[in-house]
């Protein structure tokens, strides 16, 4: 950003103004998500020669843009009020699915059982989210390790819980020994797809699953407004310079056990809005590695550990969940047959979060 | 744990002294209390003394490299190197080479050994690099890389091979000629080392004391003897001028930079070191189980070693090789206990099972979170 100003001073040629500009425009872009576009544009051109339906590629990526969206708005409150990545984003996602069974023991269905799924989830996430605050006060700068292995041992305790829950509703269960929930739990007698097919259309063939991308507009709408209220710019300044936010009357412990509550029960209704798009309830492991997509989409989205924007968010889950949807039928068709988008989304998320993790130190 | 009392008392900054029993009893709290934990399983399972023995003369040998190449970052002030999948990950290169090129028993191994090991300080010092670049973020920086590397390991493995690495082996290979299996048979290393010295002693042990049977049991003679070799090694490591400079560097980075260690160079080495260790300490694993998961042997190396260590009493910034060795005891207990006593207790396997993953990211949590809250009340 400072050479950027730089550059704007009057320095002589126009070629130099004009470099200038360029080197404007790439700081502001930044290496990884210059990279990113580029390598998304390229699988764009890659499907429009291989003569793919890209009409088809667009509509799977607005699902997939839609359904990750809100767990990726999980992540901003954490990064805004200092406490940084939240890889502990299961803790949030168990409470999600622990509402998400809980309705569906109750048979309801449709809008009743999915935000029947949600105002069950809240209660715990709040409490679940209060208590991972106070731990993760206590452990302030080493947040990041902790949080990602509170988040391992929760999917991990939850799994005793998962075997133990004493539902014995014949559709959820094991088959046998009429006991323990199922590894996957099937949505579509309960609330599958509630949110994609509300007020969805089809236009140029595309497929606009409207109510999902209505409730995740709705939620980041929600956060715009908070951060503009009181509380969110007194958590945007604890964040930014917690000494300074703390000589200026602002409960800096406050705003961060804020922000983690936040993120916890953001977390645990974008598990749910996930599931309902896709289907199922992932019980058991299937949560262990969940925040570290989310992670890379805020980073690709241009976060940095220390400056998060809803504006990141968007971007980000557009960028990384268009790339992931397109990539496998892409490279599918183009290798015939070998799979490397799973490497790719390895590769590409993890050196996401390592390029941050490597940055924030140099300043 | 010795800073166990500071933790119970915030604000107190007592210690008990050193060599009294509470001292004692505060300081091993943490592997007192697994040991407790793995006799109420055993009795609640049941469990066959003589089996259980057997299985942790086993696991000791399996183990104990891999777990003992956490101990010099630790001491060099990086933390629990999470990175350590990375050499786990060269040692996997090195044997698919050997098996490829039909290397056998102790020399195959041990041209394993000698190919690891160039791989591993090159992973180590790219391992470093980053590292020194996260300062105070090492092992979650050191966590996310293994990840990272792991993509990379799986498109060498699983996409170049066989189309930019020419290699022809129908055997190891997936019928499309790109990639590699699932699963690598290691017939021909396998118990290479274990089983070295069977000329001299095959390590069988079995006799009756006053007719209850004791054994069999068979010993991985050559590999204690090798793991034996590393403790003193590791141990004449930090008597060296490299082992103080690392003291130096762990206790505090700035002062040792002052004093005119080069730090970073340090780190950087202390990386290498771990990792090729790591390397070894892989080949060691895979040559007792006699077969390789291509793609998933590598990824559960670093959480468990990390969980062991944690078990055995160590810090992110004290960890001995007693702690190491004790780990792998007590982890391994109860990893054999935990289903059985599932099973006893509320007749469901599974449950043991899933308690001991959440055991072992349970007590990575407690150890970190322990850690991070006593490095800020010191503060």
């Amino acid at each position: 950003m400072k050479r950027n100003r730089k550059a704007d001073k009057p320095s002589g040629s126009l070629a130099s103004a004009l470099k200038g500009k360029l080197i404007g425009i790439y700081e502001g872009l930044g290496l990884p998500r210059l990279i990113i576009s580029c390598f998304l544009l390229f699988l764009f051109v890659l499907a429009f020669i291989m003569k793919m339906d890209i009409t088809i590629l667009i509509s799977d990526s607005l699902v997939r843009v839609g359904m990750n969206g809100l767990l990726v708005l999980s992540l901003l409150p954490t990064l805004v009020c200092g406490v940084g990545l939240n890889f502990g984003l299961p803790v949030g996602i168990v409470c999600g699915l622990v509402g998400g069974v809980i309705s569906m023991s109750l048979d309801l269905t449709g809008f009743a059982g999915f935000f029947a799924a949600v105002g069950l989830s809240i209660p715990m996430a709040l409490v679940a989210g209060y208590v991972y605050a106070l731990l993760l006060d206590r452990v302030r700068g080493q947040e990041m390790m902790v949080s990602t292995y509170m988040g391992f041992s929760t999917v991990a305790a939850m799994c005793v819980f998962w075997l133990m829950v004493p539902i014995r509703h014949p559709a959820m269960i094991f088959a046998i020994g009429g006991q323990g929930l199922r590894y996957t739990l099937t949505l579509s007698n309960n609330f599958a797809k509630v949110l994609n097919n509300f007020l969805a259309f089809r236009v140029f063939g595309l497929t606009i699953p409207t109510g999902l991308l209505l409730f995740f507009a709705f939620f980041c709408f929600l956060a715009y407004l908070f951060f503009r209220s009181k509380v969110g710019i007194a958590m945007l300044a604890a964040g930014a310079n917690p000494l300074y936010a703390a000589s200026s009357g602002i409960k800096v412990r406050t705003m961060r056990a804020t922000g983690v509550v936040m993120s916890t029960v953001l977390a645990a209704i974008g598990i749910l809005v996930y599931a309902q798009s896709y289907g199922f309830l992932q019980l058991y492991t299937a949560p262990l590695y969940s925040a570290f997509p989310a992670v890379a989409s805020i980073l690709i989205g241009g976060a940095t550990l220390r400056k998060a924007t809803i504006g990141h968010v968007i971007i980000g889950s557009i960028l990384f969940h268009t790339l992931l949807t397109i990539a496998l039928p892409v490279t599918q068709t183009v290798l015939a047959g070998a799979d490397i988008s799973e490497i790719a989304r390895m590769i590409i998320s993890n050196g996401m979060i390592l390029y941050a993790l490597t940055r924030a130190g140099r300043r | 744990m010795a800073e166990k009392t500071v933790v119970m008392g915030p604000g107190k900054l007592a210690r008990a002294p050193r060599w009294s029993l509470a001292g004692f009893l505060s300081r091993s709290s943490v592997p007192l209390f697994f040991a407790a934990l793995c006799v109420v399983g055993m009795i609640a399972a049941r469990l066959d003394v003589n089996f259980l023995a057997r299985e942790l003369i086993i696991r000791l040998g399996r183990n104990s490299f891999l777990v003992l190449s956490l101990l010099i970052p630790v001491t060099a002030g990086l933390g629990l190197n999470f990175g350590i999948v990375i050499g786990a990950m060269a040692g996997q290169a090195a044997l698919v080479i050997i098996t490829h090129y039909k290397m056998t028993g102790l020399p195959g191994f041990l041209l394993a050994a000698v190919i690891a090991a160039p791989l591993g300080i090159l992973f180590g010092w790219l391992t470093g690099m980053v590292l020194n670049r996260a300062k105070g973020r090492e092992m979650v920086t050191s966590l996310i890389l293994g990840f990272f590397a792991n993509g990379l390991y799986q498109l060498v493995f699983l996409v170049l091979v066989g189309t930019l690495i020419p290699m022809r082996n129908p055997v190891m290979m997936l019928p499309s000629g790109i990639g590699l299996r699932n699963t690598v048979d290691l017939i021909e290393v396998s118990y290479a080392l274990d089983r070295a010295l069977d000329r001299v002693w095959n390590g069988m042990i079995s006799f009756q004391v006053g007719g209850f049977q004791v054994g069999p049991w068979r010993v991985p003679v050559m590999t204690l003897l090798v793991v034996a070799a590393l403790c003193v090694a590791l141990s004449f490591l930090a008597r060296t001028r490299l082992g103080q400079q690392m003291r130096a560097v762990g206790q505090d980075m700035h002062i040792a930079e002052v004093a005119g260690i080069n730090v970073n160079r340090v780190r950087i080495v202390a990386i290498i070191i771990s990792t090729v260790l790591a390397a070894w300490g892989q080949l060691i694993f895979l040559q007792n189980i006699g077969t390789l998961n291509t793609y998933n042997s590598h990824e559960q190396v670093g959480m468990f070693s990390i969980a062991a260590l944690l078990v055995g009493g160590a810090t992110t910034r004290r960890a001995t090789i007693w702690n190491a060795l004790v780990g792998v005891l007590l982890f391994h207990t109860l990893f054999v206990v935990s289903p059985l006593a599932g099973q006893a207790i509320v007749g469901i396997p599974q449950v043991g099972e899933y308690f001991r993953v959440f055991v072992a990211y349970g007590v990575i949590a407690v150890a970190l979170a322990l850690h991070a809250w006593q490095s800020k009340i010191k503060k």
